[in-house]
């Protein structure tokens, strides 16, 4: 029987709620970069997942993603309802905190990763239709991907992938599914034609940055326990974070001038490159990691304009390409002297690793996005992915929820 | 004969142009916050990654009632205060306009239009 450790616990808890906040965040990421009359139906594309994501997780998510395990591919129902997920801990999982914390915290990751999709489907995805969507996605694309890395038997973790805290399981998954989704949804009436701009720059500053806070929940709180691995992945988020803030500026300083959306929009995709290895790496190894994020995003995002695809808020260029980036620099820069029970990547004498991770991220960039693809193909036959072109003109605030943001 | 100028300047340039029209003597008037293109095209900002264009800039747009001999002074005043010599700094527009009335008493044409210390008055004290 393992004894329960406050101090775990207590950190899980504060964790939990730091990744919670980081949605809100995200909301007002994304809902400053979109036109006035969709600000509110941004917002609520992440907000309402709070409120759908909680009672899947609790009915039925949690049991498909962690519990006993069919084939490696997905979890059981032995916790369908959250029964017998209690007090004592599952020492499978955390072996010093309750089962239930655990169970709490990694619904605050299932919560975000959806929330994160919908960066590619603002300002024309009908409402009706994208909550069904998330529903499925939540139980067809995230649970599995979450026990193959995750849950016990899981095929990634026999594998021996290293995903410290989501890069394959929130980022990858969420970015190649924005990318599919984009792709299925088309453009946005008059895309490419005149300049959709950020109605509310300050929005996006402020997300971001309170995103910045709740990653620390979001890789410290994956060390699930109060100690110095947590520790160690406090300090290489956050310094992952601020190489990428200062190599986005540069950039966009060479272009033209320091954007500021630019300077923010860095912050965030060095916080998506360290997160599968911020228990791994050391905080040397975490500039590298942020330093290197930026320009892969900066110009997966000029790839993608040029190429005319609206994947409106650049889901696959910041999270879909940083976590890939992420997840394969763990293979390259993981070691056990940071962490006993990771193990060396490429630089460590350890090729070996660097396989794994490159079959990992394969196998998650193909299941999502193929499953993604089809079941937004699907729901556009049978409930219509898109608004009318008039509703879509009028604005989602008013067409969708009857409100407008600013009066 | 009463005319309307509708003077379309820099938004910076709003206080310096209001300011020297009071000096002169031209209190009223109401504005516009307007976008709007001409010679200057429009300008480039910074995005996420790069530059994109935009052709409607922010503007404002004066308007002001006047009698026909006060428009060559006043246009005089406002061209000097709202210019900076590049693309950009606007234009003004001139119309005839047919009636005035002030709502609080009913008086129309000139009449409306004139006040204690306006530019009228003061001139005949010069």
């Amino acid at each position: 029987m393992n004894a329960i450790n406050p101090g775990d616990t207590a950190w899980v808890l504060i964790c939990s709620a730091l990744v919670l906040m980081m949605t809100p965040a995200l909301a007002f990421f994304y809902g400053g970069m979109v036109r006035r009359k969709n600000a509110l139906s941004t917002l609520n594309l992440s907000f309402i997942i709070m409120g759908l994501i909680s009672v899947q997780w609790v009915l039925f998510g949690y049991s498909l993603a962690f519990a006993s395990d069919f084939h490696g591919l997905i979890g059981g129902l032995g916790f369908l309802g959250l029964v017998g997920v209690g007090a004592a801990p599952n020492p499978d999982y955390a072996a010093t905190i309750p089962h239930l914390a655990f169970a709490t915290f990694q619904m605050m990751f299932a919560i975000i990763t959806p929330a994160l999709i919908t960066g590619a489907l603002v300002e024309r995805v009908r409402f009706k239709t994208f909550l069904v969507f998330t529903l499925l996605w939540a139980t067809l694309v995230y649970d599995p991907v979450a026990h193959w890395v995750w849950g016990v038997g899981g095929i990634l973790r026999q594998l021996g992938t290293l995903d410290f805290a989501g890069g394959t399981v929130v980022h990858i998954t969420a970015g190649f599914s924005a990318l599919a989704f984009a792709l299925a949804i088309g453009p946005r009436k008059g895309f490419g034609k005149s300049p959709m701009e950020a109605h509310n720059i300050p929005y996006t500053v402020l997300g971001a940055g309170l995103l910045w806070v709740g990653w620390f929940g979001f890789n410290a709180g994956s060390a699930l326990a109060a100690n110095g691995i947590a520790v160690n992945a406090l300090m290489t988020t956050n310094t992952s974070a601020a190489a990428a803030t200062l190599v986005w500026m540069l950039l966009s300083w060479r272009d033209n001038k320091p954007s500021v959306l630019g300077i923010v929009t860095g912050a965030v995709v060095g916080l998506v490159a360290i997160t599968p290895a911020s228990g791994f790496v050391t905080p040397l190894a975490a500039i590298v990691i942020g330093a290197v994020a930026a320009p892969i995003s900066y110009y997966a995002i000029q790839l993608r304009e040029k190429v005319g695809l609206d994947e409106s808020l650049d889901v696959w260029a910041c999270h879909g390409m940083a976590g890939t980036w992420g997840a394969l620099a763990t293979g390259l820069f993981a070691t056990v002297a940071v962490n006993s029970s990771g193990a060396n990547g490429l630089f460590y004498g350890n090729p070996g690793q660097f396989g794994i991770q490159i079959v990992s991220v394969v196998a998650s960039i193909a299941f999502a996005f193929g499953v993604t693809f089809v079941l937004a193909k699907v729901l556009d036959a049978v409930m219509g992915l898109r608004v009318s072109e008039k509703e879509e003109a009028v604005g989602l605030d008013i067409s969708m929820h009857g409100e407008r943001a600013y009066v | 004969m009463t005319k309307k100028i509708e003077a379309i300047i820099r938004e910076e340039k709003l206080n310096d142009v209001k300011n020297a029209l009071r000096e002169i003597g031209i209190l009223g008037m109401n504005i516009h916050e307007i976008r709007g293109q001409g010679r200057q095209g429009g300008v480039e900002l910074t995005g996420r990654t790069g530059t994109y264009r935009v052709d409607l800039l922010p503007k404002i747009q004066v308007n002001i009632v006047l009698s026909d001999h006060n428009v060559e002074k006043t246009v005089e005043t406002i061209r000097e205060a709202a210019q900076t010599g590049n693309t950009g700094d606007g234009v003004i527009f001139i119309y005839p306009v047919d009636d005035t009335i002030r709502i609080r008493t009913g008086e129309r044409g000139r009449k409306a239009l004139t006040y204690p210390g306006d530019i009228d008055e003061r001139r005949a004290g010069q």
